[in-house]
């Protein structure tokens, strides 16, 4: 566990970066969160992406799967690689404040 | 008054809800139904060894209409959707089925056409699947006449059914060019989404020392794109190649069909929402699910559809007497890892706890984690087993639905969210 300062509080995070506690996450903290994941610009499109892991999360208790996503986000998976290089779901999920999405197994 | 079940798939979980069931059908006044597409019914996990020549295709098929008891009715048809709101089930040919209660267990199909490039001039020819019979025997083919070069396993994306079978893969192809003289002459290269060998992190790091040991190369994060079947390499989503000369493929993997085609009953991929320990569905309260058609956390394999039949049946039973349901799955999955050289590996474990060291299903059991000789017998005893105790629907004895925790080493229970 680890714990970063971000819009003024004080975020305790696992120690692969996803958030301990979802609910401390707000809209504001999203620019610094995508910085550390590589990301220097925010385009709508991105926000697209992470305001839907947000709503997934918020209504069904997880992220969802990068072929989930593909499938119900509007953002077809190319893309989504494009937006987020090192992998759509994780980075999505870190910069939307919620856990890890879980791989099935 | 009688109440009917239909069951939707004579598969493992369908057939052995059904003969469960059968046992309770006139103390309960029930009709019980089952439907499913034609009459072979494949013990699956014999696929794995087909390809090199341990197993005959035809040994691994039995008629799905004799493994089902007395009282229970079969309908051979295809079923076309489900109407949740009107209780019903329509077939191909347009005949509706009503029902009162109603058991998913259409399991999981195979998605070649959703990756790029699969199905394309490569496929059946040097590209392959295991994971169905026809891919299978091609595959005995394709590596008998394959002498040199580089054997590429590729798992495009989780979830798969039985996650341990493409590992499983590996081994058996590293043990069988070496007992063809050829090892020094093929690269085998395992190539998977995951951030390691295996999902789950005790059983991953034995896992990877154990592809090293076999000279198997791993690649992770691998996310394939695309086939590129004329230049014969994989294309990653960022870009990265990765070329074979013989590609073993686990497709994408999603929920029956069907089931995309009912309104309401599937999630994006097709599985149906479920609840992780009553095993009802959130679609419906008089839905039910089992096996590899539920979406849960939970392995898809044989093993898991037996201990989700222990649960399924009493709570569906209590549920149309209107009482609490009274039984509760904790995620239990018990899989021989097949390693070559008549050796097994045995992991044990549950929604809570992963795979860990010890022996199953006490202290003095099986090993756990280890291969060994005794977990091969256990591995090819499985297929007795699943004719003559799990398809009929009985218990097997000492192996209790919940994972038992006496044998296991460091064994300390995590808490790991299920999606609930
Ligand atoms: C290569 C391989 C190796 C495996 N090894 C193991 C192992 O070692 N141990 C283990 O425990 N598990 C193993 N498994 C997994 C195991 O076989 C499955 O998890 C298990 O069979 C799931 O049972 P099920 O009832 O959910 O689905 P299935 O047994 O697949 O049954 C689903 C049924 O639904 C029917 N159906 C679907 N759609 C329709 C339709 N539209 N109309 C009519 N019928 C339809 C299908 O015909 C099918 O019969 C393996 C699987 C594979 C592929």
């Amino acid at each position: 566990m680890s714990t970063i300062t971000l819009a003024g509080k004080d975020i305790a995070r696992t120690d692969d970066g996803f958030f301990e506690d979802p609910s401390q996450w707000t809209e504001d903290m999203v620019p610094d969160l995508a910085k550390s994941e590589g990301i220097e610009q925010l385009a709508d499109r991105h926000w697209v992406v992470i305001r839907f892991m947000r709503s997934e999360y918020l209504t069904k208790g997880a992220g969802p799967s990068v072929r989930a996503l593909g499938k119900s986000s509007g953002v077809p998976i190319k893309e989504l690689y494009q937006l987020f290089p090192k992998g759509p779901a994780k980075q999505a999920a870190k910069i939307a404040g919620i856990p890890k999405p879980i791989g099935c197994i | 008054m009688t109440k009917r079940i239909v069951i939707l798939g004579a598969g493992t979980g369908g057939t052995l809800t059904a003969n469960r069931f059968a046992r309770h059908a006139e103390e309960a006044g029930l009709e019980i139904i089952v439907i499913d597409k034609d009459d072979d019914h494949v013990y699956q996990p014999g696929l794995l060894f087909v390809p090199f020549g341990m197993a005959e295709a035809e040994h691994l098929v039995k008629s799905r209409r004799r493994q089902l008891h007395r009282g229970v009715d079969y309908i051979e048809a295809g079923i076309d959707h489900v109407e949740v709101d009107e209780n019903q089930v329509v077939l191909e040919d347009g005949t509706n089925v009503p029902y009162d209660l109603l058991v998913v267990a259409s399991g999981a199909t195979l998605r070649p056409e959703e990756t790029e490039g699969l199905m394309g001039p490569g496929w059946g020819r040097d590209v392959f699947t295991f994971y169905d019979m026809e891919g299978s025997i091609g595959l005995q083919k394709a590596l008998a006449a394959m002498d040199h070069g580089r054997l590429v396993l590729n798992v495009i994306d989780m979830p798969i059914k039985c996650p341990v079978a493409p590992l499983e893969f590996t081994f058996l192809a590293d043990a069988y060019f070496q007992g063809r003289g050829l090892r020094d002459d093929i690269e085998i290269v395992y190539a998977t989404p995951l951030d390691g060998a295996f999902t789950k992190p005790e059983a991953s790091k034995h896992l990877s020392h154990m592809l090293d040991d076999r000279h198997i190369n791993l690649v992770t994060n691998f996310n394939t794109g695309e086939v590129d079947e004329e230049a014969k390499k994989l294309i990653s989503y960022d870009g990265q190649e990765l070329s074979y000369d013989l590609l073993v493929t686990i497709p994408l993997h999603g929920g029956a069909n069907f089931v995309g085609m009912s309104p309401k009953l599937g999630d994006e991929l097709d599985f149906i929402p479920t609840d992780p320990y009553t095993l009802q569905s959130k679609v419906a309260d008089n839905i039910f699910v089992i096996g590899d058609a539920a979406g849960l956390s939970a392995s898809k394999a044989g093993s898991v559809a037996h201990f989700e039949g222990e649960v399924l049946v009493p709570n569906i039973l209590a549920w149309l007497a209107g009482k609490p349901m009274p039984e509760s799955f904790d995620g239990h999955a018990n899989c021989f890892i097949e390693t070559g050289h008549h050796k097994a590996l045995l992991i044990d474990f549950n929604y809570e706890t992963e795979p860990l060291e010890g022996h199953f299903p006490g202290p003095f059991g099986l090993p756990l984690l280890k291969d060994s000789y005794l977990n091969h017998m256990g591995k090819l005893a499985f297929q007795q087993l699943y004719w003559h105790l799990l398809l009929p629907g009985h218990d097997i004895p000492m192996v209790k639905a919940q994972m038992p925790r006496a044998g296991k080493r460091n064994l300390e229970v995590k808490h790991v969210k299920t999606g609930e």
